[in-house]
């Protein structure tokens, strides 16, 4: 199926509802689907389940924590050690108030990796003999000792493409790839922003890196800057 | 005088491990003082920085207008020389957990004897995260860490057994601190190089594990 074309971002996530998983794109300032994020702000959907690289460093991501919408957020990269402003996912999750699963970076992309590409997990030396192996199954391959790290699928994935086509073929820009890509393959519902909306063939097929098939919905957006300053 | 204050500011030791990379190596930079090696590296010594969020082959801090799109992992602007390439996060992350990165640079809390590493989580602030730094310290072919010899209460990061939450166990192949260049070998730690100005007793006693001295103990070179 290809992609249905949306006028606003709001239009575009109407249907999420309170308690929804939710994959969001984006490594800090890159590939940060802002628009949507704060469209679902003003959704105001409850109770939901966020997957992103970060939450807290200068991303719109943490303005669903201000506004109390994440119930549970599953990252690598959210609470600091060092001390300076607390973001308010960070404040949160000192008082308790929401969960926090923090993956490894390499865990986490292999994991909704095999989410979307209908394997049934990672085996991976990464986190073996540290906490992160607690309660998680180990396997033994050819002599060597393997964590078993589970998939990751989602309800909706938000994604930030530079170029889009009406079909749903998407390109990406410089370092804003990071997530979005293989974060498209692995939600059930795939709403992507695009700076720009093309129609088919002026595309190079050569340059496309999600195939429209992974994609359900497009919003044409002008990018909003983010910046993390630490 | 602090105990932290003696030997090497944050540059210099950002500038010793400079030395330690080489033509062709692709090298990832932890965020904090690993990321200012990049600064000591000349760009025409053949180095591929590697940033997670993906990039291989970036250059110094960008002073240009702020492209979101093209910065390292710790957030900030990078340049983008000829020969660089992007790809997604899949892509880097095999490139960190397949052994393509020749050396890693990382920021430490404690390193144990044996080389176990803890660099995450400051259990006294109840907080860190883990980024890419445990999949780094399992995938790359060579880990250095880059941090103060002691706390800033003057207890010694170099321990016989980390209680920080680890990041990976026997991972860590050389320390370079404010105050030496210390190698984890199968027999412990070895000092190789004092800063200048820095005694080997006062190495000794910032250290915690005992420390064997290197036959050809050097000062840095500078």
């Amino acid at each position: 199926m290809t992609a249905t074309i949306y006028d606003t971002p709001d239009a575009a996530l109407a249907d999420i509802p309170d308690g929804a998983s939710i994959m969001v794109g984006g490594f800090v300032s890159g590939g940060s689907p802002s628009n949507l994020i704060l469209a679902l702000r003003r959704q105001g959907a409850a109770n939901l389940t966020a997957m992103a690289n970060n939450i807290g460093l200068g991303d719109k991501l943490d303005e669903l924590a201000e506004s109390r919408q994440l119930a549970k957020v599953i990252a690598t990269f959210a609470i600091r050690a060092s001390g300076g402003r607390q973001s308010h996912f960070e404040q949160q999750y000192h008082r308790k108030e929401v969960e926090l699963e923090l993956v490894p970076q390499g865990t986490f992309v292999e994991r909704i990796r095999a989410g979307g590409a209908g394997l049934g997990g990672v085996l991976t030396r990464t986190g073996l003999g540290t906490s992160m192996a607690e309660g998680k199954r180990t396997l033994d391959v050819d002599g060597e000792t393997f964590l078993l790290e589970t998939p990751l699928h989602a309800d909706f994935a938000l994604i930030k493409a530079h170029r889009a086509d009406t079909l749903g073929n998407l390109t990406y820009r410089r370092a804003g790839r990071n997530f979005n890509p293989v974060m498209a393959t692995a939600a059930d519902i795939v709403i992507v922003e695009a700076e720009e909306i093309v129609l088919p063939g002026e595309l190079d097929p050569e340059r496309v890196e999600t195939p429209a098939v992974f994609v359900d919905r497009i919003i044409r957006c002008d990018p909003i800057e983010v910046r993390w300053d630490g | 005088m602090a105990e932290t204050s003696i030997g090497l500011t944050r540059e210099l030791i950002a500038m010793r491990v400079a030395q330690e990379v080489g033509p062709g190596d692709a090298v990832n930079l932890g965020i904090g003082l690993p990321t200012l090696v990049a600064d000591f590296v000349p760009a025409d010594r053949g180095v591929l920085f590697q940033a997670e969020n993906g990039i291989l082959g970036y250059g110094g801090i960008s002073e240009g207008d702020f492209d979101p799109d093209l910065i390292n992992a710790s957030g900030q602007p990078v340049t983008l020389p000829p020969g660089a390439s992007f790809f997604d996060s899949a892509l880097s992350f095999a490139m960190i957990r397949g052994g393509h990165i020749d050396v890693a640079v990382l920021g430490g809390l404690q390193v144990s004897e044996r080389g176990d590493l803890a660099n995450w989580f400051v259990p006294e602030r109840g907080g860190g995260s883990v980024g890419g730094a445990m999949d780094l310290a399992v995938g790359a072919k060579r880990l250095i860490i880059a941090m103060q010899h002691t706390t800033r209460d003057g207890a010694s990061r170099l321990v016989r057994v980390c209680d920080y939450p680890l990041t990976a166990p026997a991972c860590v192949d050389l320390i370079v601190t404010n105050l030496a260049v210390i190698a984890v070998t199968s027999d412990g730690l070895l000092l190789q190089e004092l800063a200048p100005g820095v005694t080997v007793d006062q190495v000794r006693a910032a250290t915690e594990p005992d420390l064997r001295i290197a036959a050809n103990l050097g000062e840095m070179s500078l």
